[in-house]
C-alpha cells in the first residue's frame, strides 16, 4: 500500500513536470510575436503571459473533465502507464525546445498516452480512426485556417491602412498586439494547464486516492496552474526566437494580424468543436501574417523543420512511452530506472542547451549562425544512449537524427 | 472514419470572418486617431475622426469581451 502511494506521488510530480515544459514551450505561442515587434519587452511579455496562464487556470474544469471523467476507462489504466506517457511526452518536449522548434505539446501528450497504452495493452487498445479525425486532420488544417485568416488580415491592414502612420498608429497596434496576445495566453491556461489537471486527477482516480467522476482537488488545480504559470516564465526562448524571428520578419501591424488570427482560430475551434492545437495555430499565422505583406519572405527551411517536427511528435513520444511503459512493467525496479533516466537525460539537454544560451536578453537577435542546431542535435545523441537500458536508447535517437536530416541541407537558407 | 467537414468548415469560416473583420476595424480606428494626430499637427481638430476611431475600438474590445467569456463558459 505504501508502495501505491509512492507511485503515485510519482506520477503527481511527472505530471507537474510536464506541464511545466508545457508552459515554456508555449510561451512562444503566445508572445513570440509581441516580444519579435517589440510591443513588448521580453521579460515584461513572459511576465504578462504568465499571470494570465495562471488566471486561466482557474477559470473552468470542464477540460480537465472530459480527460479524467469518461475519455478512458479508469479501471483499466494503472497510474504507470500514465507515467510512462509523461515521461514520453517531457522527453519530446525538452528535444524539441533545444532545436528551438515549436511543437504540441498535447500531441506529445496524446502520443506518450498511445504508445504506453499500446505497451501496455496492446494495438487494440488505440482507436486509428479517432487518431485520424482528432490529430492529423486538425493538425492539417490548423495552420490552414489560421495562416489564411492572417494573410489575408494582413492584406487588408496595409492596403486600408496605408495613411495610419505616426506615433498614434504605432501606439495602436501596440496596444492590439498585447490584447490579443493576453486572449490566448488566457485560452492556453484553461486548455492546456487543466490537461495536466485532468491527468493528475485520472491518476488518483486510477490509484485510488480520489472517488471516480469527482472534480479535480483544489491542490491539484493550484499546482497545475502554478507549474505552467512558473514554465511559461521561465520562457523558451529558443522556440519564442523561432517563431518569432525565425520564420519570418514581422511588423507591428503583421504581428496584431497574426495574434488576432490566432487568438480567434483558437477561441472558434474549442467553441465549435474541432480543437485545434495552439502551437500549430500560431505558426500558421505567423506565416500567413509573414505571406501577406508584399515583399515579406517566409523562410521554407525553417517551416519545413517545424513540419517534420510536427509529424515525428506523436511517434517519437509514442516510441518513448511504449520504452518506458515496457520498463515499469518490470516492477519497481523498472519505473526507479525509468524515473532515473528520465531526470538524467532532462539534465543531458539542460546541459548541452547551455552550450548555446538564448534568453531575454538575445532572443530578437536573428537566427542563429547555420550549424549550431545540426551540432546541437549531434550532440544530443550520445547522452540518452549512454545513460540506461537498451530498451530506451533504441527510442531516443530515432527522432533526434530525423530532425538532423534535413538541416545539413537548411543552414545556407537559414542564414538569409 | 467520420470527419466533421460542417465544424472543420465552420471553424474557416468563422476564423476568417472574424479575423479580417477584426483586423480591418482596428486598422480604421487607428486610422482615424492618426488623422488626429495630422489634424492636431496642423492646429485643426478631427472629431468625425476621432469618434469613428472609438466606436471601432469599442467593437474590438467587445469582441475580445466576448472572446473571455467563451473562455470562462467552456474552454
Amino acid at each position: 500500500m505504501e508502495n501505491f502511494s509512492l507511485i503515485l506521488a510519482i506520477v503527481v510530480v511527472t505530471a507537474l513536470a510536464f506541464d511545466f515544459t508545457n508552459g515554456f514551450h508555449d510561451t512562444a505561442n503566445a508572445m513570440a510575436t509581441t516580444i519579435s515587434t517589440g510591443a513588448l519587452k521580453p521579460k515584461v511579455a513572459v511576465a504578462m503571459s504568465a499571470v494570465l496562464n495562471l488566471a486561466g487556470a482557474f477559470l473552468s474544469v470542464e477540460v480537465a473533465n472530459t480527460i479524467s471523467k469518461g475519455l478512458v476507462d479508469e479501471t483499466g489504466i494503472r497510474p504507470e502507464v500514465i507515467f510512462a506517457a509523461l515521461v514520453g511526452a517531457i522527453l519530446w518536449n525538452l528535444l524539441t525546445w533545444l532545436v528551438g522548434l515549436p511543437s504540441s505539446s498535447s500531441h506529445a501528450l496524446m502520443g506518450g498516452l498511445i504508445g504506453a497504452t499500446i505497451a501496455s495493452a496492446g494495438m487494440g487498445a488505440v482507436h486509428g480512426d479517432v487518431l485520424v479525425t482528432k490529430v492529423l486532420i486538425p493538425a492539417l488544417a490548423a495552420p490552414i485556417v489560421a495562416g489564411v485568416a492572417a494573410l489575408l488580415a494582413t492584406r487588408l491592414s496595409y492596403t486600408l491602412g496605408k495613411k495610419a502612420d505616426g506615433k498614434a498608429a504605432e501606439k495602436g497596434y501596440r496596444a492590439g498586439q498585447i490584447a490579443s496576445a493576453g486572449l490566448v495566453s488566457l485560452a492556453h491556461g484553461t486548455n492546456d494547464a487543466q490537461k495536466t489537471m485532468g491527468i493528475i486527477t485520472l491518476a488518483l482516480v486510477a490509484g485510488g486516492a480520489v472517488a471516480p467522476n469527482s472534480d479535480p482537488p483544489t491542490w491539484v488545480i493550484l499546482s497545475a496552474g502554478l507549474a505552467i504559470a512558473l514554465g511559461t516564465y521561465i520562457g523558451g526562448w529558443r522556440i519564442i526566437r523561432t517563431m518569432g524571428k525565425g520564420l519570418t520578419e514581422l511588423q507591428p501591424q503583421q504581428g496584431f494580424a497574426a495574434q488576432t488570427s490566432a487568438a480567434t482560430a483558437i477561441l472558434a475551434s474549442s467553441h465549435l468543436g474541432f480543437s485545434l492545437s495552439t502551437t500549430h495555430v500560431v505558426s500558421g499565422s505567423v506565416m500567413g501574417a509573414g505571406l501577406g505583406r508584399k515583399g515579406g519572405v517566409v523562410r521554407w527551411s525553417t517551416a519545413t523543420r517545424m513540419l517534420v517536427a510536427w509529424c515525428l511528435t506523436l511517434p517519437a513520444a509514442a516510441l518513448v512511452g511504449a520504452g518506458a511503459e515496457s520498463v515499469t512493467d518490470l516492477g519497481d525496479w523498472g519505473t526507479a530506472v525509468v524515473a532515473v533516466f528520465l531526470i538524467a537525460s532532462s539534465a543531458a539537454i539542460w546541459k548541452i542547451s547551455r552550450r548555446e544560451v538564448v534568453d531575454a536578453s538575445n532572443v530578437n537577435e536573428s537566427e542563429e549562425p547555420p550549424g549550431v542546431v545540426t551540432t546541437a542535435i549531434a550532440a544530443v545523441t550520445p547522452p540518452p544512449a549512454g545513460t540506461v537500458t537498451d530498451d530506451l536508447t533504441a527510442t531516443i535517437p530515432a527522432p533526434a537524427t530525423t530532425v538532423a536530416v534535413p538541416d545539413p541541407a537548411t543552414p545556407p537558407a537559414a542564414a538569409v | 472514419m467520420k470527419i466533421d467537414w460542417a465544424a472543420l468548415g465552420s471553424v474557416f469560416g468563422v476564423s476568417l470572418a472574424v479575423t479580417v473583420g477584426l483586423v480591418a476595424l482596428f486598422t480604421l480606428g487607428i486610422m482615424g486617431l492618426s488623422r488626429r494626430e495630422r489634424a492636431v499637427a496642423q492646429g485643426n481638430s478631427a472629431t468625425l475622426a476621432v469618434t469613428g476611431a472609438y466606436v471601432c475600438f469599442a467593437a474590438c474590445a467587445a469582441a475580445v469581451a466576448y472572446g473571455i467569456s467563451l473562455i470562462m463558459t467552456k474552454a
